[in-house]
């Protein structure tokens, strides 16, 4: 069975994702990290596959993005590396980039060596809903890989029932339209938003995203969803090639509290 | 004979490409464009306006003037459309002084835009100017430097310009930097885009506005030669947009040959080319499926050509139908080739062309005419942005 969905089975609120970029600081750093963050406590990982033009992103993540592919990061190699992730691994991983490094490499051929590597999901966010329909969908679903989606605070009740429809896994709920790694918003429209998408009780559960840096911002998300997802506020403590491990565990026990 | 179908789906696509491959965070923007830009530029007021400012404020219709000692080097009847007459220099404008008027009508506050040579930049910079509405334009850092009298003419009108400071520090990457200003600011702000690129829909209401260029030629060949058709119809692509709006109206009639000429660079194979149709690879680019200039693993490469307007490693949509289904034949030119055919023009008619638009002019050398065929090359915009490069390179 899924992980992910064995995970939310079993735990629906608190949920700690954290997202790092392949490859960075250094090419063999990506299953450094994620055992360091399992150990550590994180319930779910995200491993970003690296694009030259990721358009979604803020400074931190085009930078590690940058460095990434300058270090040799490409899909071919993440696989490559990812071969032995369940040796040691055994929370969920997601995969998480851009469309056009997925389309090259061929999207069917990448659900399968993700499914194979003991991937549970992706996440594509230039990758729409009509397009996965239409053209993908059934690679993801045949490869059992859930497929996650954002939602904005723009996004309409109708919209967000659809993307429900399509989704396994959870909900994206991103915290404000914004690029990766602004600071949260915590106004009172975003509460009500939050409470608003809450309130249609849904069928995939809800994690937020997109500025939570600290514990602060890990509880105020935590009000309102099962879980919260932290980004560039953790690719930015990975900047030293020599000693990007040891922080780990402080980190994340300074976010969970 | 089934007639191959050119034209936009309602999804945004033309055949396997277009499309909005963009994220969540933009759709709400896009959906507001797609599902309100054919009313308002139908309604009587919206035209009303665009017709007089294109033709009080831009200078339009742009003549099609004849190029007598072209033709009778070439041995064809040359016709040039004088884009480079419009206000700003070059047909960008026709495309701006759109989406400026669509922006007030959807009560936009702020108009964000990318530019590379600086031209787009500063035909938003003079719209924007125009209707008192706050610019900003986003510009590679790497341009800004190369294109300072650009950089100057949008600050004298108003514009803030903001260098794009991440990736490659060029078109793509200033693009990139206005597409996450619009994430930023989802409600009040506009996104002009300079050409047939990005998500739907603005690949087909970019090549709108644009298309008054072939419906303006059409008329004029009329009164020229009796007849609505040329057999050959010649632009530049860099996205694609002055090419797109030439190529408008005659896409349909199949008669007319349409010839589009990207930058070779140094050469096709000289690892310096922006040369998308030959070198690229079909993908998703800045909100839309086309053909892209990329690695194996997908990574997108940084083109090159002499000529900033060029030098983008996509082309819209809609060209890579055209492409794939051989409606137009995609061409290449190089620097050099280029560089020869401004000065040709500048010394043979009197006229100083953009580089962008002499890659177009670069291809009438590689044709042979039987005599009386009617070519029609699209002189997209003057030479004036790039004097600098033209002392350089010919020592003046
Ligand atoms: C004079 C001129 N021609 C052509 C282009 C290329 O753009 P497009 O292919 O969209 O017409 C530019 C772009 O800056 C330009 O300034």
């Amino acid at each position: 069975m899924n992980r992910l969905k064995q995970l939310f089975d079993k735990k629906d609120k608190d949920i700690l994702s954290v997202y790092f970029t392949a490859g960075y600081p250094t090419l063999d750093a990506t299953l450094k990290i994620a055992e360091e963050l399992q150990n550590a406590g994180a319930d779910f990982l995200e491993i970003g596959f690296p694009y030259s033009d990721p358009l979604a992103d803020g400074p931190v993540i085009q930078k590690s993005s940058e460095v990434a592919i300058a270090n040799g990061m490409t899909l071919k190699v993440l696989f490559e590396q990812l071969k032995s992730l369940r040796e040691k691994i055994h929370i969920p991983v997601l995969l998480m980039g851009y469309a056009n490094p997925m389309i090259q490499y061929g999207v069917k051929e990448f659900c399968k060596k993700a499914a194979e590597v003991g991937v549970d999901g992706v996440i594509v966010p230039d990758l729409p809903m009509y397009e996965y329909e239409e053209l993908y969908k059934d690679d993801f679903i045949d490869n059992g890989l859930s497929n996650v989606f954002l939602v904005t605070p723009q996004t309409s009740e109708e919209r967000i029932k659809k993307i429900d429809g399509l989704s396994s896994g959870f909900i994206y709920l991103l915290s404000s339209s914004s690029t990766t790694g602004k600071a949260l918003n915590v106004s009172d429209e975003i509460g009500i938003y939050y409470q608003r998408v809450k309130d249609m009780n849904l069928k995939n559960p809800l994690i937020i995203g997109f500025g939570i840096s600290d514990q602060k911002s890990f509880e105020r998300a935590n009000q309102y969803a099962n879980g919260a997802i932290v980004g560039s506020a953790f690719v930015k403590t990975l900047t030293d090639k020599d000693d990007y491990l040891s922080h780990i565990p402080t980190f994340v026990k300074a976010i969970k509290g | 004979m089934a007639h191959t179908n050119y034209r936009v789906t309602d999804k945004g696509y033309y055949g396997d490409f277009g499309g909005a491959y963009i994220p969540e965070m933009l759709y709400p923007n896009i959906e507001e464009l797609r599902n309100n830009y054919l009313n308002i530029i139908a309604q009587p007021d919206f035209q009303a306006e665009f017709q007089s400012l294109l033709k009080d404020y831009v200078g339009r219709p742009s003549p099609l003037y004849l190029a007598k000692r072209l033709s009778e080097k070439y041995g064809a009847t040359i016709y040039l459309k004088r884009e480079d007459l419009n206000h700003t220099g070059a047909h960008k404008i026709n495309n701006t002084i759109g989406q400026i008027l669509l922006a007030e009508k959807l009560g936009k506050k702020r108009i964000i835009a990318e530019t590379g040579a600086g031209q787009h930049g500063v035909a938003t910079a003079t719209v924007c100017a125009l209707k008192g509405l706050e610019c900003v334009i986003y510009m590679g850092e790497v341009d800004i430097e190369r294109q300072a009298p650009n950089v100057a003419r949008m600050k004298m009108m108003g514009a803030t310009v903001v260098p794009a400071t991440s990736g490659s520090k060029t078109l793509k990457d200033a693009t990139n930097e206005a597409m996450r200003d619009w994430i930023n600011n989802p409600v009040d702000t506009h996104y002009i885009i300079g050409s047939v690129v990005g998500p739907h829909p603005y690949p087909e209401m970019v090549s709108r506005f644009q298309s008054i260029i072939s419906e303006e030629t059409k008329k004029q060949l009329i009164e020229h030669t009796g007849s609505p058709s040329p057999d050959y119809v010649l632009a530049c692509v860099g996205g694609g947009s002055n090419a797109m709006g030439m190529f408008y109206h005659f896409l349909d009639d199949e008669h007319v040959k349409l010839i589009a000429a990207e930058a070779a660079g140094l050469g096709v194979n000289s690892g310096h080319s922006a040369a998308t149709s030959v070198l690229g690879k079909e993908g998703v680019l800045h909100g839309s499926r086309t053909i892209l200039m990329q690695t194996e693993d997908g990574q997108v490469i940084e083109p090159y050509s002499i000529s900033a307007g060029l030098d983008y490693p996509g082309i819209g949509p809609q060209h890579a139908h055209l492409h794939k289904t051989k409606r137009v034949e995609y061409v290449s030119i190089t620097d050099a080739e280029a560089m020869d055919a401004s000065l040709l023009l500048s010394k043979m008619e009197g006229i100083i062309p953009a580089i962008e638009s002499a890659h177009a002019l670069a291809q009438l050398e590689k044709m042979t005419f039987k005599g009386d065929e009617i070519v029609v090359v699209c002189l997209s915009g003057r030479g004036d942005k790039d004097l600098n490069t033209f002392m350089k390179y010919f020592n003046l």
